[in-house]
């Protein structure tokens, strides 16, 4: 197990760094077949949202360094981004991950976006065969984990999500939503979410401009709202109350010089713009103009960060669950190694031998020397003979990528435990009874 | 009597004022309640020393004349309830509220400067050109206050300080009617009252003199109020364009008034 993660998230970077590290979405899976090719990388894949960027891989050995990749990748000097990166080995990224699929790390925390992201980076990544083994696993322990965090604690409840919070400015601006014109520019996810929460709050119509004009019909006309074709966002656009950008372009889309217009145009009425997009698609000088009211991702942070200590103590329990959860894992990974489980397989076997020696032995009868080292060659050739296929395969499966399913096969079927699950298996049947093997072996079936 | 019921207002006002002052540093909901109901128990005494000067002088025009700093207040208070039931928020009261208690102030314990002697205060269109103008006034305050407010929900809501996002500040929106509204309310009220003043200008001394500081304050104050109106309908003007052309109105009306203790006309004594 040598997992690496690097990265950068919203409370070690800002937008500007964040924007230059972000993979759009189309380049994704030839970025993580990059990164699963890199010569120190088993497996790797890619996590970016617009509150961060995350590099995760399995590498071949302890002496890699994932900084050279981004060193690549990026054709660049990392100086600038060192004090923003951050790095995770080992337990650490496994309890990373965990954390941010529980949505603990996010900006809001509890918000339910974030695990649908990671689900996603991890689809990606896999479809392109990056992720293949034990990378596997963890992302599946992950979301397993999310899922308890959210079930098991308050901590996803009254999520206040981006979304939520920008109904809750808008009705700063506008005191009722009701007959208000919503655009949306770029049809991503999180734009579509909070459009949704913006008609639900009584906003009267949408207006949906992008680049792919299909998927601009396909959003307006799930909302009953209206397509625009993106080269006509400029002239259509005063029509908006609220705008709300998530389009992957690596320019502004909306300048100063286009505010000035708008608020001509609409007679100085008040716009609001909520930029979801990284790297940014409205010019924070907008927000200078009279009347324009510009939020980007980090702005929308600050609005909700006011929410966030209600949730603490439910974090807390989250946490708590999640220290159980990292050290559950590493106990598994430590079971999904070759070498213990051959270790224990030729111990387990062993016992077995012994036991059934010291059951016959009484009927045997006296035996001379002789007798004894037979009775001891026999009953050792045969289980030699039984486990080497079994440990052949084992041996040869630890160089493929497939390993964990036939280490666990071969586990299940000799019914091997490790001392940790031993324990635990002990400590569950009870004081009553008292012999551990026993109650080992019960517990796993 | 009619003075100490205007000082028992003055005392409950004082409460307005009071939560006028500490909302400007924080906003607390139960003092906005204390002040709502000060201002409301203000009212009704008001009201009575109000009536009392009518019954007392027995005219309508020669008592609100006596009284109008009083009058005006007590008017600037009615518009501000009017707009606190449409729109349910005390928050224009941090500007108001100060201006009442001012003026309640200064007609409880001043010296009334206008000294009426001259026929005209029996004339009814004076009644009419008073209470015209001074309902004018009020909702040019009022228009002034929100856009005061207008300014400070704006750039709570660009600084982007939580503390902004969630004050108690009405929406921008909502500051935006109040303002709007009082002004348009306002324009016809000022405009007759202004028209109803020179009909009895014209009656009592059979000419207008425009260069009366008075008169030429307030055609002033009407042509910024013109103006103020002209660029809100054409070109949407509000915020901090609005609230310069209110602050002109604003600071030409106070001129205009206190110009009564210069004007010839407003003094009524000279003929």
């Amino acid at each position: 197990m040598r997992f690496q993660l690097i990265g950068v998230n919203h409370k070690t970077a800002p937008v500007e760094v964040r924007e230059r590290l972000a993979i759009p979405e189309s380049r994704l899976p030839e970025a993580c077949k990059r990164l699963s090719e890199h010569p120190a990388v088993a497996e790797g894949m890619i996590v970016s949202t617009c509150n961060r960027v995350e590099f995760i891989a399995n590498m071949k050995n302890g002496t890699g360094d994932l900084r050279e990749f981004l060193r690549e990748y990026f054709a660049t000097d990392l100086t600038p981004f060192e004090s923003h990166l951050y790095e995770f080995k080992e337990d650490e990224a496994i309890r990373h991950i965990f954390r941010v699929a529980s949505s603990l790390d996010s900006m809001v925390v509890g918000e339910p976006q974030i695990l649908g992201q990671v689900k996603e980076a991890y689809a990606t990544a896999r479809a392109v065969g990056a992720v293949r083994a034990q990378l596997d696993q963890l992302l599946t322990r992950a979301f397993a984990v999310a899922k308890r965090v959210r079930t098991e604690t308050a901590v996803g409840s009254s999520s206040v999500s981006i979304a939520s919070v920008a109904v809750e400015l808008a009705e700063k601006i506008f005191g009722s939503l009701h007959g208000k014109n919503v655009y949306l520019v770029g049809a991503g996810k999180m734009s579509e979410l909070a459009a949704r929460h913006l008609l639900a709050h009584g906003a009267a119509s949408l207006f949906v401009a992008n680049r792919t004009y299909d998927r601009a019909i396909g959003l307006a006309h799930k909302f009953n709202g209206q397509a625009i074709e993106f080269s006509r966002l400029y002239e259509t656009c005063d029509r908006a109350d609220i705008v709300i950008t998530g389009t992957g372009s690596p320019n502004f889309i909306f300048r100063p010089e286009h505010g000035e217009k708008l608020m001509a145009l609409r007679k100085n009425k008040p716009m609001f713009f909520i930029d979801i997009a990284v790297p940014r698609d409205v010019d924070p000088k907008m927000n200078d103009i009279d009347g324009i009211f510009v939020y980007d991702i980090d702005d929308l942070q600050q609005a909700v960060s006011s929410h966030v200590s209600d949730r603490k103590k439910e974090a807390e329990k989250a946490e708590a669950i999640i220290n159980g959860e990292v050290d559950k894992f590493h106990a598994r990974l430590q079971t999904l190694d070759v070498v213990p489980t051959i270790v224990s397989l030729q111990d387990h076997l062993e016992t077995i031998r012994q036991a059934e020696i010291d059951r016959v032995r009484g009927r045997l009868g006296s035996m001379t020397t002789d007798q004894e080292m037979a009775v001891e060659a026999l009953t050792r050739g045969i289980v030699n003979k039984i486990m080497h296929t079994p440990i052949s395969t084992l041996k040869t499966a630890a160089r493929d990528p497939e390993s964990t399913t036939v280490i666990e096969l071969v586990r299940r079927l000799f019914n091997l435990h490790t001392e940790e699950e031993r324990e635990v298996a002990a400590a569950k049947s009870g004081p009553t009874q008292s012999s551990g093997k026993d109650a080992g072996k019960g517990a796993r079936n | 009597m009619t003075l100490i019921w205007l000082r028992v207002a003055l005392v409950f006002y004082a409460a307005g004022l009071l939560y006028a002052l500490v909302a400007l540093t924080r906003t607390t909901e139960i003092l906005g309640k204390i002040a709502l109901h000060a201002s409301y128990l203000g009212m009704v005494f008001h009201f009575v020393s109000l009536t009392e000067a009518v019954v007392q002088t027995g005219q309508f025009a020669a008592a609100s004349a006596h009284n109008s700093e009083s009058l005006l207040a007590f008017l600037i208070m009615v518009v501000f309830m009017i707009a606190y039931i449409v729109y349910k928020t005390t928050t224009p009261g941090i500007v108001i509220f100060p201006l009442v208690f001012l003026l309640t102030f200064v007609a409880a314990t001043g010296q009334q400067p206008l000294v009426f002697a001259s026929v005209a205060v029996k004339h009814g269109w004076l009644a009419v050109h008073i209470l015209m103008i001074f309902t004018g006034y009020a909702a040019l305050f009022l228009s002034f206050g929100a856009s005061i407010l207008y300014l400070m929900q704006e750039r709570a809501l660009k600084s982007k300080r939580a503390g902004g996002m969630f004050s108690r500040l009405p929406a921008l929106q909502v500051i935006d009617d109040i303002g709007y509204r009082s002004l348009m309310l306002g324009f016809p009220f000022m405009t007759l009252g202004l028209i109803a003043g020179i009909v009895v200008a014209e009656s009592t001394y059979g000419r207008l003199d425009f260069f009366d500081p008075k008169i030429l304050l307030s055609v002033l104050m009407w042509a910024v109020y013109l103006l103020m109106v002209f660029m809100r309908l054409n070109a949407g003007w509000r915020g901090r364009r609005a609230a310069l052309l209110a602050s002109v109105a604003f600071v030409a009306a106070i001129v205009a008034w206190i110009s009564n203790y210069f004007s010839g006309m407003h003094r009524f004594i000279a003929s």
